[in-house]
């Protein structure tokens, strides 16, 4: 009797819905990076995107979708490998998730060769920007450019006016200078890349503390940023000289790593978790509830990926066809985290950004509090040359 | 004073190199196995070290955690995996091991989450020693090169004064001869084996309140450390501890100095990446020349 009625309702249920039952769900292959010193950047991208899944019950935009995820291990010939298999084997349309730009070099060329469509969560290298820019490749989170030269206009505006500039040898370091040079009017003392596997920075802070800069510019995602921040403190430099960075490199776990010495330091964002927008409040709440810790930024980006693509499915009525995404995609038609967001002609992000400072919180825990908004409508330098 | 302070920034990555490959080349100059998972091990003493550190606050009690712990977990190792690998090739070996690396790995983050976890510094090492008027030097790092080195003396006694050294250095050159001798080798071998594991184990320990402890942080200094297993010999310790030193220093100045001196010969961003490029190749080229040279590293253990 029981199962009888079970069956009655679901007839009538699917009588009811049709449209939607018959439709199976869109996949959605993410690729990201959980392990090694960058595995907690992935965790946050893929636990926002879920989170947004989750709180539609399942679907994004109205359309029932199923995120396959995987790791890439930090290895970009591992990302290429799955991109490979999600598209062939598991006839994945979608891609997002790549954290490192070193990783989305290897494998977003391939998706995007194959006429499939890539909404990037994090990586916005260069090369991706400019003339090689691509009808199916969206980034929703910045240019990796624009994400320094907000720190390099902050620099000069807090009045520095001898930068020593670090960061990690790969493309978004590359970029992470680039950005905050072009945006920094004073002298830089000093320009170090690092090896992307390098944990001991103790050569640097001797090279930094001889170089005697009036100010320290350095992006080491994850785990990188944390062994370099715990090492320039230990090297007695973070009292000393102040460093003002992108969120980047002072990301919540790095702040809650490294603690107090955290407290006055200068970082800029394009997102905060005190954002005070109804969508931002929903978002930390639903967040804080489900994972039970402070989300990274990362997390925010995760979050907004899904908002984007559930507005573009809606637009095309649960269609993966590049033209119709296309057209939907690009409306940005989702209320984002940040506030105001738009796609600029490359399809990167035109959006605001904000001076952050790290504060003692209620809890006593480093807590990034936003000061003000430093830039607004900010596109990319790269745009113009790309031609869509 | 800026040469001095990275001379010494490159003895103390020497000599935590050093604590590594001194448990490594012992175990493939005298076992044969080729252990990649020996990075797993300099992991799960920091794991266990940090765990201690910020559930007791005590530093000792850490340290005795993070060493029991890593000589343990590399003892069943052996027991369990390595002992079934002394007869097979090396590829065996490498995928077995390699396989290890993915459940430690994978084991770590069940255990402890993906987020790393952080070791304060113990209070009485966090201040910084002065050498030389105008020039000081961390105190903790200072206390990392004073334990390599007093390691290496007691590893070199251990091995040139004791029974158990002869029997190392016997089952280094005639593995068969020892068996035939009547020597339990199974035993010698797991011995061996948690004594590497104990030494990377330390390491560990000690890189915890530098760098963060995470999943993967034992693979990113294990190529480093087969680079200097090779450059000093395979099976020689001592070679294991100069070239563990070369190298350290070797990498540290050539980070240091490379793309400066460049910058004075070259214009700017091509002198940057070029420095980059060619300081963290720096290793493999010594590398290079060594085996060029000295096809046997440059203490071979086998005479």
């Amino acid at each position: 009797m029981k199962r009888r009625n079970l069956f009655l309702g679901l007839a009538a249920s699917a009588l009811l819905s049709a449209p939607a039952l018959a439709q199976t769900p869109v996949r959605i292959g993410m690729i990201t990076t959980l392990s090694g010193p960058g595995g907690y950047l992935g965790q946050d991208i893929r636990d926002g995107f879920q989170l947004a899944v989750d709180l539609a019950g399942g679907k994004l935009g109205g359309v029932p979708v199923e995120v396959v995820v995987e790791d890439d291990g930090f290895k970009p010939g591992q990302a290429k490998q799955i991109a490979d298999r999600f598209a062939k084997a598991e006839k994945i349309k979608l891609f997002t998730g790549i954290v490192f730009s070193n990783i989305a070099a290897a494998a977003v060329p391939d998706i995007l060769d194959n006429d499939l469509i890539y909404v990037s969560a994090n990586a916005g290298p260069s090369n991706f920007a400019g003339k090689d820019c691509n009808r199916n490749y969206y980034v929703m989170s910045w240019q990796n450019d624009t994400l320094h030269e907000t720190a390099g206009q902050s620099a000069t505006m807090l009045g520095f006016k001898r930068a020593f500039i670090l960061a990690a040898n790969y493309q978004a370091g590359k970029d992470a200078l680039a950005g905050f040079k072009r945006m920094f009017k004073g002298e830089i003392a000093g320009e170090i890349y690092t090896r992307l596997d390098q944990t001991d920075f103790a050569a640097e802070m001797a090279q930094i503390r001889a170089a005697k800069p009036d100010v320290v510019f350095q992006f080491h995602p994850g785990g990188l940023g944390i062994a370099f921040m715990r090492q320039y403190q230990q090297a007695g430099l973070l009292g000393q000289i102040p460093m003002v960075l992108s969120v980047a490199a002072m990301d919540q776990v790095i702040a809650d790593a490294i603690g107090d010495a955290s407290i006055g330091v200068n970082v800029t964002a394009h997102w905060n978790g005190d954002f005070d927008s109804p969508a931002n409040k929903t978002f930390m709440a639903e967040w804080l509830k489900k994972y039970g810790r402070a989300p990274t930024y990362y997390a925010s980006q995760g979050y907004d990926t899904a908002l984007a693509i559930g507005a573009a499915l809606k637009g095309t009525g649960g269609q993966v066809e590049p033209q119709a995404f296309r057209t939907a995609m690009l409306k940005a038609d989702f209320a984002s985290v940040r506030g105001k967001f738009k796609f600029g002609p490359n399809q990167h992000p035109v959006q605001d950004w904000y001076a952050v400072e790290i504060v003692k919180g209620p809890d006593g825990k480093p807590f990034l509090k936003t000061k003000e908004r430093i830039a607004s409508d900010v596109g990319d330098v790269y745009a113009k040359d790309c031609k869509l | 004073m800026l040469l001095v302070e990275q001379a010494l920034n490159g003895v103390q990555l020497g000599v935590t190199l050093f604590l590594l490959a001194a448990g490594l080349t012992l175990i493939f100059g005298i076992m044969g196995v080729i252990n990649l998972a020996h990075g797993s091990l300099y992991m799960v003493g920091a794991f266990a070290a940090a765990f201690v550190a910020a559930r007791t606050g005590s530093y000792g009690l850490a340290a005795l955690a993070g060493l029991a712990a890593a000589g343990l977990v590399g003892m069943a190792v052996e027991y369990v995996v390595v002992r079934r690998l002394y007869g097979r090739d090396h590829l065996d070996q490498v995928l077995a091991t390699f396989g290890l690396i993915l459940f430690f790995n994978q084991m770590a983050i069940i255990l402890f989450g993906r987020q790393p976890l952080f070791v304060t510094m113990p209070p009485v090492l966090s201040g910084a020693v002065t050498l030389a008027p105008g020039f000081s030097y961390p105190s903790y790092r200072i206390a990392i090169i004073a334990v390599g080195l007093a390691v290496a003396i007691g590893l070199s006694l251990l091995i040139t004064r004791t029974r158990l050294g002869m029997l190392v250095r016997a089952g280094a050159t005639h593995r068969d001869t020892v068996r035939a001798l009547g020597v339990d080798i199974r035993l010698l071998y797991t011995i061996v084996f948690g004594l590497g594991a104990l030494l990377a184990g330390l390491a560990g320990i000690m890189a915890g309140p530098l760098l963060a402890v995470q999943t993967g942080m034992g693979e990113q200094i294990l190529i480093t450390t087969f680079v200097v297993v090779v450059i000093g010999g395979i099976g020689s310790v001592r070679g294991a501890f100069f070239a563990a030193l070369l190298v350290g220093v070797i990498d540290t100045l050539l980070r240091a100095f490379l793309p400066g001196f460049l910058r004075t010969v070259m214009v700017g961003p091509e002198a940057d990446a070029l420095g980059a490029g060619l300081s963290s190749m720096g290793v493999y080229l010594l590398m290079a020349l060594v085996l060029m040279f000295r096809p046997k590293g440059l203490f071979p253990a086998h005479g």
